[in-house]
Parts: structure tokens; sequence; C-alpha cells
């Protein structure tokens, strides 16, 4: 039987990692994540979680210490956050080129400077490259059901690749919800132990992993995992349908189209921000506005096809980026307007920038938006990147 | 839509409170609740905030509470007037725990200290404030859901100390 729980994302998260009986966590802690690595290592001490709980003595450690576990075929888990997720930076292209299928929670941060400990997603953005799957959650719930997925996501023997659950610091990591936590069996059911292949560590066959390949060999390999990362796309969606069969919660595969059938005006969203659009796009639609929202759940492998069919029919659309490329625009911009283009799809795009070190983006501040997107006719006329609630002039 | 917010200093339990709020609306009354601190660091006796929203449908809403339904004061020294203007309503209203009188119609004080001396023998006011708000927010949470939400977080000899000290600020709220 599943329970209910008033949990906050970090916990939700904790819970998730219980379930799904990992073999390792090696982790270190760093705020906002903190709460949930403490959790953990509670249900470890207290005999709730048979596993071993590697206390580190820095994020580099952490990855290396996955890696290692993982390279024996532990079900292994991490988790980090902002300057903790960029010090472990050297180690995740080792990790995902050995085809390890680690999990990892990132409570999204700020990074410095300024020193800031608050919300953004600059930090998860600047590993868009690492080989790495990332997901983003929207609530406490979405947190604890995407953890049991990624495990089954990365341990796919079609995927092999680790995977990266984001939720946004403080706004999900410390906010406290209703969440229902399914039973133990029924998780042990959906997510059996991990079976490795033959291509393991062990005693009895030695071999070298993470090996060596110079440029007769390489680029094959950077192709070969860059090809197989796009297989995590369908299977994210089989596993959305078979949690949604056995657990009854679906949250629409790699994104989610909320109001978007016959919209003139999408807002395409990450992690929490969606909540607080569903709010305005409400609103706007009872009086008429047809508003709706896209939201992102993978970002990597990129949903391309998806993203396109979710968007044909709309005049406008707006991406919501809580990061900058310095030097250019929102990163998530960029992907979605380079989706669009090679499907030949002409739509006027705009750029909203907001949320970076934990500044709210308020429901005004989403109606704003839409308005804009409502009275732009050619992407020409305006800048295309804007900023919202800033103090500064612009 | 209720929107709830606590004033305190660091380690008066005012994010305790939101969180018993948030348990007793969602886990005990079956409704839909979020408890959140003010982010980022904390410090014991720094001015501290805690946040609900409670609503009989599912809460997406992310943003900051700016109006509010409810204010608490744990403590009368974090209070300005200034905060009237905060109110989101008519029968909004703010809740201190002080030893003054009342000094404007949309006040209501308590000296939830005092009460919380005389049955914990601590100067921890959460609770009491808890029933103190539970009186006057019977539309946003049961006073049943709340007793259960104190027994099922604490120990039960704390429990039943906390839940004496709620009751007594529920029925001096309710005289009021």
């Amino acid at each position: 039987m599943s329970r209910n729980a008033f949990l906050n994302g970090n916990e939700a998260v904790a819970y998730g990692v219980k379930l799904s009986r990992p073999n390792v966590v090696a982790a270190y802690p760093i705020t906002p994540q903190t709460k949930a690595v403490e959790k953990i290592s509670s249900f470890v001490q207290n005999g709730e979680l048979d596993c071993e709980y590697m206390h580190v003595e820095s994020e580099h450690s952490a990855m290396a210490c996955s890696i290692g576990a993982s390279s024996v075929g532990a079900r292994t888990f991490t988790a980090t956050s902002s300057q903790g997720l960029l010090y472990m930076a050297e180690c995740l292209p080792y990790a995902s080129g050995a085809r390890l299928p680690i999990v990892m929670m990132n409570a999204n941060r700020s990074l410095a400077t300024p020193w800031n400990i608050y919300g953004d997603q600059m930090d998860t953005m600047f590993l868009l490259n690492s080989g790495w799957v990332q997901i983003f959650v929207e609530d406490a719930q979405e947190a604890l059901d995407v953890t049991i997925q990624s495990f089954k996501l990365a341990e796919d023997v079609r995927v092999m690749a680790p995977v990266m659950v984001n939720l946004d610091g403080f706004v999900l990591t410390h906010t406290y919800e209703k969440v229902s936590i399914p039973s133990q069996e029924a998780v042990d059911q959906y997510l059996p132990p991990f079976k490795p292949s033959a291509h393991m560590m062990n005693d009895e066959e030695p071999m070298s992993m993470c090996i060596t390949a110079g440029n007769q060999h390489n680029m094959e390999f950077k192709i070969k995992q860059h090809q197989e990362l796009f297989n995590a796309l369908h299977v994210f969606e089989e596993i959305d349908h078979s949690f949604n069969e056995k657990f009854g919660r679906s949250y629409g595969g790699v994104l989610e189209g909320y109001q978007n059938e016959d919209a003139d005006y999408l807002l395409v969203t990450t992690g929490s921000v969606t909540g607080t659009a569903r709010v305005v796009v409400d609103e706007l639609r009872s009086k008429g506005v047809k508003a709706g929202i896209i939201k992102l759940r993978v970002v990597r492998p990129f949903p391309k096809e998806a993203m396109v069919r979710s968007v044909a029919g709309a005049k406008a659309i707006g991406i919501i980026d809580k990061n900058i490329s310095f030097g250019y625009e929102g990163t998530i911009y960029t992907n979605v307007n380079s989706a669009l283009l090679q499907r030949g799809l002409n739509l006027i795009t705009l750029n909203f920038i907001g949320g970076i070190g934990g500044r709210d983006i308020t429901k005004q501040n989403i109606e704003e938006m839409f308005e804009k997107l409502s009275t732009v006719s050619t992407s020409e006329a305006v800048d295309a990147v804007s900023y919202y609630n800033v103090r500064c002039s612009l | 839509m209720f929107e709830i917010r606590w004033h305190g200093r660091g380690g008066q339990g005012s994010f305790t409170g939101a969180k018993l709020l948030g348990v007793a609306a969602s886990i005990y009354d079956q409704q839909y609740a979020q408890a959140f601190p003010s982010f980022g660091p904390e410090r014991r006796g720094a001015p501290v905030l805690g946040f609900n929203r409670i609503d009989s449908k599912k809460i997406t809403d992310r943003s900051e509470i700016d109006t509010c339904d409810y204010i608490v004061y744990l403590d009368d020294t974090l209070y300005d007037d200034v905060v009237l203007n905060d109110l989101k309503n008519n029968d909004a209203m703010i809740l201190i725990n002080t030893q003054k009188e009342s000094w404007h119609d949309r006040i209501k004080c308590i000296d939830a200290t005092q009460i919380a001396l005389e049955t914990l023998g601590l100067p921890i006011a959460n609770t009491v404030m808890l029933g103190f708000l539970a009186s006057f927010a019977s539309n946003a949470v049961t006073k049943e859901a709340c007793i259960e939400a104190i027994r099922s977080s604490m120990k039960p000899s704390q429990a039943d100390k906390n839940i004496k000290a709620f009751e007594i600020a529920f029925d001096k709220g309710g005289n009021l």
C-alpha cells in the first residue's frame, strides 16, 4: 500500500532512492541538496536501506567512487548541486563514456561569482555536453517518481547512460507538500535488481575499463555513445507508460503539453516554473486567450521530434531560460530554435530569461510573457531576448 | 486558496508551525498544502519566515507569496504596521504573540509565550500560535487535523503538552 506523507523535494528524492534499493551511495553534502543525502544516510544508519554509504571528502571523489561502484555492477546513486556539480565535472564524461548507469540528483543552484546559494539552472546547463541524460522535475511527487524511473532508464540495455535528475534549488528542494510514497513491494516489482551485462569489472575475468582509444577508434566510440543516447527518448516514454500502469501517475514522457493543442501562444518551461505558468494559463484561458505550455522534461537527449509536433500549430513561442549562456542567449532557447529550423517551422520565438540567482518568476511576469507573445508579429521587430523581474536598467 | 505567512526568529519554531499546519491540512484534512521557509541561510535569532498555501485542489503555484489571508507573528519585536498592506482582503488578519492589547481591528493578540511557559516549560510558542490561528482559520484547517498533526510529529510526552497548549490558544481565539 502506498501512503501519503508531507515531504520536501529533497526528502522525496531520498524516499525514491530508498525504494530503488541502491547498493552504493557516495555523496558530499552541499546546500540546497544537504537534506537529501542526510535522509539517505539516516536510512542506511537505521537499517531501512541496506546499502554502502560512502562519506567522501569531495564531489570529485563522490563521482570517482560512483564510477568504481558502478563498474562492478552496483546500483549507484549520488547527489550534488552547483559548485559541487562543477567540481565533479571532470568525472562526468568518464561515467557516460564507460556507459555506467549512475543516477544523480542535482539541486539546481546558481554559480559563483557572485557567490549565491539560491536556485537557477546555470549549473546543469554547463554539463549538457557531458553525455548524461538530463531530466527536470516540477514537484516533489515527480521528483520521487522520476528517481525510481531514472534507475530503470539508466540500466536499460538500450540506454546504458548515467541520468541526472534536476530539482530547482529551494523552490523544490525545500518546499513541503503531500507526496504519495509507493510500497516497497510495488517498487520491487517495477524495478528488479540491476542485472549487469557481461561488460563489468570482476575478479574472474579481469578487464580494462575507461580505456584509451586513440585516433584510430576514438571518434567511433563517441559517435556510438551519441547515437545510443537518443534511445533514452523512447525508452523514457515506455517507462512513463509502464510506471503509469503500475502506480497511476503519468507525466507525459519526454515533454508534457498543457493546453497546447489549440494554443496560439506557448511557453516552453523546465522545472518548477511550469506550475506557476499553469495557474496563469488557466486564468488566460478563462478570458479566452489561447495560451499553453510545453513542459520540457528531458533536455538531453533533446526531444526534437516531440517538440516540433507539440508546437506546430502555435503563432508564437516563448522559451523560459533560468540560465544565460554568456555572450549569446538562454541555452534552451538555442536548442528549441535549432529543432524548429531543422523541421522547417519558421515560428516566432522569443527568449524570456528569469529566475537567476533565486529571483522569483511571478505570475505577473508570466502574464507579461504571454502578452509579449500575443503582440509580436515578427521576430525581427523585437529583441529576441528579454529579462523578467529585473532591478537594473537594460 | 489560503496563503499564510509566519514571522519569527531562528529557533522559535516558526517554520515548524508552518509545517504542522501543512501536515494538518494535507494529510489529516485531505486537502492540498505547501509549506516552505524563507530560502537561504538560517541563523538562530535572525528574522525568518515560513509560508503556507492551502487549497481543496492541487497547488502548482511556485512563486513567492506576497499578500496573505493570515500573518502570524511569534515575536512582536518583528512587527511593523506596514505589514497591514500585505493583507489580501477584509477578512484577512494578523495574529501576534504579544503582551500588548490589540491596537487595530485587523490584529488579534495573545500572550502565547506565557501559555507556552505554563504548559511546555519553554518559551516556544509555535503550537500555541497554531491553535490561535486555527480558531480563526476554520475554513483552511480543522482543529482535529491540527491535533493529529502535532500528535504524529512529536514524541507522545511532547505531543500531549503541545496539544494542551494548542487547545488553550484555540479556545482563547474562539472567545475573542
